[in-house]
């Protein structure tokens, strides 16, 4: 099923850049979208537009069902207990950010400790950081493997009776290294600590059963698994989240409002302040369907036979480094590399004149980026819509780049 | 791959900058010291100046990045050695305007510096070649004040 059948949903993958076919390979950064959830937006504009939760007319229902009908499908999506423990919101850094301000200032005291890795995405490190700063509490980072893996012993070592959060992401956006999360969320339960999930890289690519997991929060974002930008879940424990504050507060999120004093709705619409966020949900929505209609076990299954390709070519080519595990199926479809001398900059842009989208720099990851021991990395993501043909373009335009580098110096 | 293109980018001269920068390292003690970065892709650059009485006298960099950025230090301590702050300001826009593809002074030799005009058809890497100049812009303004 993973072939040209999927490629052909994506009308964006149908041109060409700079003279060459689009070889797409920046995933990782953001998924481009099936005509699915393009047609579901256009669909949702052009018949059911309408703000929710108020209208006593049929456009306001149909607009509350779809979007209220997209809660119950990522319910589903990472298996939730209820639609309850579902908010919308824009993005994982925003879930990270409210998990921060309303669990952590509430919870989080001086001297307490908060658990990170040191290859965190910059959206879970700073609103940790910035949370330690102001209640005084240690931020902590459990050390790397050299491969880039986490071991338990060193979140052992790591989490204490002090710890209040251990937060860590599921897949590494830049080694792919998929994380013990399961293992993780028990140790740091055991020491009464709450497990956080960004689960950013891993939404698109995994199944996820966070009744299995039983991680506390888990936040993800839309547009990385073929759904809408601006659109992002936080999921939360039911008893967490109702004893949690809302950090923004506004329309729809109120029960009553006195001259003095206001009184909040119930779970999960307290955390969804203002006009929400309602055609990204749906396209949010569509992009399940299209996913699952794939089977996220095919899609991992997919993810690590490219990146076992990908490694298996690229190491064929003279100077070229992989960065993170070298087991494929310890990793999901994200191979970072540096190509000898060449700088990630310059690598990326000879494949963009080859038509080769991938990503160059840090990839928001600077204190991964140190323990590498590199300011900078080039980053080839897959995804559903690609295959082994790809892969081929991307290993020939490297050894065009190193040719050109070898022949200019 | 269209290697015409690729040339305009990455002249001769700029790729001789790269592997044989002008003015690497760093200054002593009395001379202003400007650290910049690019949040974006991590190139950094640490810049050293020694202006007195107006006079850019000296000029050296360290720092990591692309071909483009350290190309294009390299170029501009060349270039602003020895100038005056004014002139070294001059350039500064006359580069802008380069990078931005818009009509520029030509009636001042920009000497190497010509060579990083292609970079304005790239317009992912023109943070990389005005890096740099941001850096010495900052350094003989903060000179000029204290």
């Amino acid at each position: 099923m993973m072939n040209r059948e999927i490629k052909s949903y994506f009308p964006i993958l149908d041109q060409e850049v700079n003279g060459h076919p689009l070889v797409y390979l920046d995933s990782a950064a953001t998924s481009q979208k099936p005509v699915q959830v393009i047609e579901a937006l256009k669909h949702y504009y052009e018949f059911d537009n309408a703000n929710v939760h108020r209208g006593v007319h049929t456009l306001g229902n149909r607009a509350t069902d779809m979007y209220e009908g997209a809660r119950e499908k990522v319910r589903k999506f990472i298996n939730a207990k209820s639609t309850e423990e579902v908010i919308f919101l824009r993005g994982t850094t925003t879930a990270l950010n409210l998990v921060a301000q309303s669990y952590g200032r509430a919870n989080v005291e001086e001297g307490d400790e908060i658990v990170i890795t040191y290859m965190e995405h910059h959206s879970n490190v700073i609103p940790w950081q910035q949370l330690a700063k102001e209640r005084g509490a240690v931020l902590k980072y459990i050390e790397l493997n050299p491969d880039g893996t986490i071991s338990l012993e060193q979140v052992r070592a790591a989490v204490t009776d002090r710890t209040k959060i251990v937060s860590m992401m599921y897949v590494s956006n830049v080694l792919g290294t998929m994380n013990p999360i399961k293992e993780v969320t028990q140790i740091a339960h055991e020491h009464g600590a709450v497990m956080v999930v960004d689960g950013a890289q891993a939404a698109p690519h995994l199944k996820i059963d966070v009744q299995d997991l039983d991680c506390d929060f888990f936040a993800f974002s839309g547009h990385k698994m073929c759904g809408p930008t601006g659109i992002g879940v936080l999921y939360g424990k039911k008893d967490l989240l109702n004893n949690m504050e809302p950090i923004e507060f506004g329309g729809e999120m109120i029960d009553f409002v006195g001259l003095y004093d206001s009184t909040w709705k119930e779970l999960p619409w307290k955390f969804e302040g203002g006009t929400p966020i309602i055609a990204g949900a749906v396209g949010l929505g569509a992009a399940i369907d299209f996913l699952n209609e794939i089977g996220l076990h095919e899609i991992e299954q997919h993810e690590h036979k490219m990146a076992a390709y990908a490694m298996d070519v690229m190491s064929e080519i003279d100077g070229l480094q992989i960065y993170g595990p070298t087991d494929p199926q310890k990793r999901a479809g994200i191979v970072t590399f540096n190509l000898n001398d060449v700088h990630p900059h310059d690598v990326a842009t000879v494949l963009d004149m080859s038509g080769i989208a991938v990503r160059a720099g840090h990839h928001c990851a600077q204190p991964l980026m140190k323990w590498l021991q590199c300011t900078a990395t080039a980053r080839a993501s897959f995804y559903v819509y690609n295959d082994e043909s790809d892969i081929d373009r991307l290993v020939e335009g490297l050894r065009s780049a190193k040719e050109y580098f070898s022949d200019v110096f | 791959m269209s290697s015409k293109n690729l040339d305009q980018l990455y002249r001769q001269v700029i790729m001789d900058h790269y592997k044989t920068p002008r003015n690497k390292g760093t200054l002593d003690n009395d001379s202003v010291n400007i650290e910049m970065n690019n949040p974006t892709c991590g190139d950094r650059i640490q810049l050293t100046l020694q202006v007195e009485e107006g006079i850019v006298k000296d000029a050296k960099f360290d720092g990591e990045g692309c071909s483009i950025s350290m190309a294009s230090a390299s170029m501009m301590t060349q270039a602003v050695k020895g100038k005056d702050v004014d002139t070294a300001l001059q350039l500064s826009h006359i580069f802008s305007d380069m990078m931005l593809g818009k009509d520029y002074d030509d009636t001042i030799d920009l000497g190497d510096i010509e060579a990083l005009q292609g970079v304005s058809q790239f317009p992912a890497r023109i943070k990389c070649a005005t890096l740099a100049w941001k850096a010495m812009e900052k350094g003989v303004q903060s000179e000029g004040k204290s």
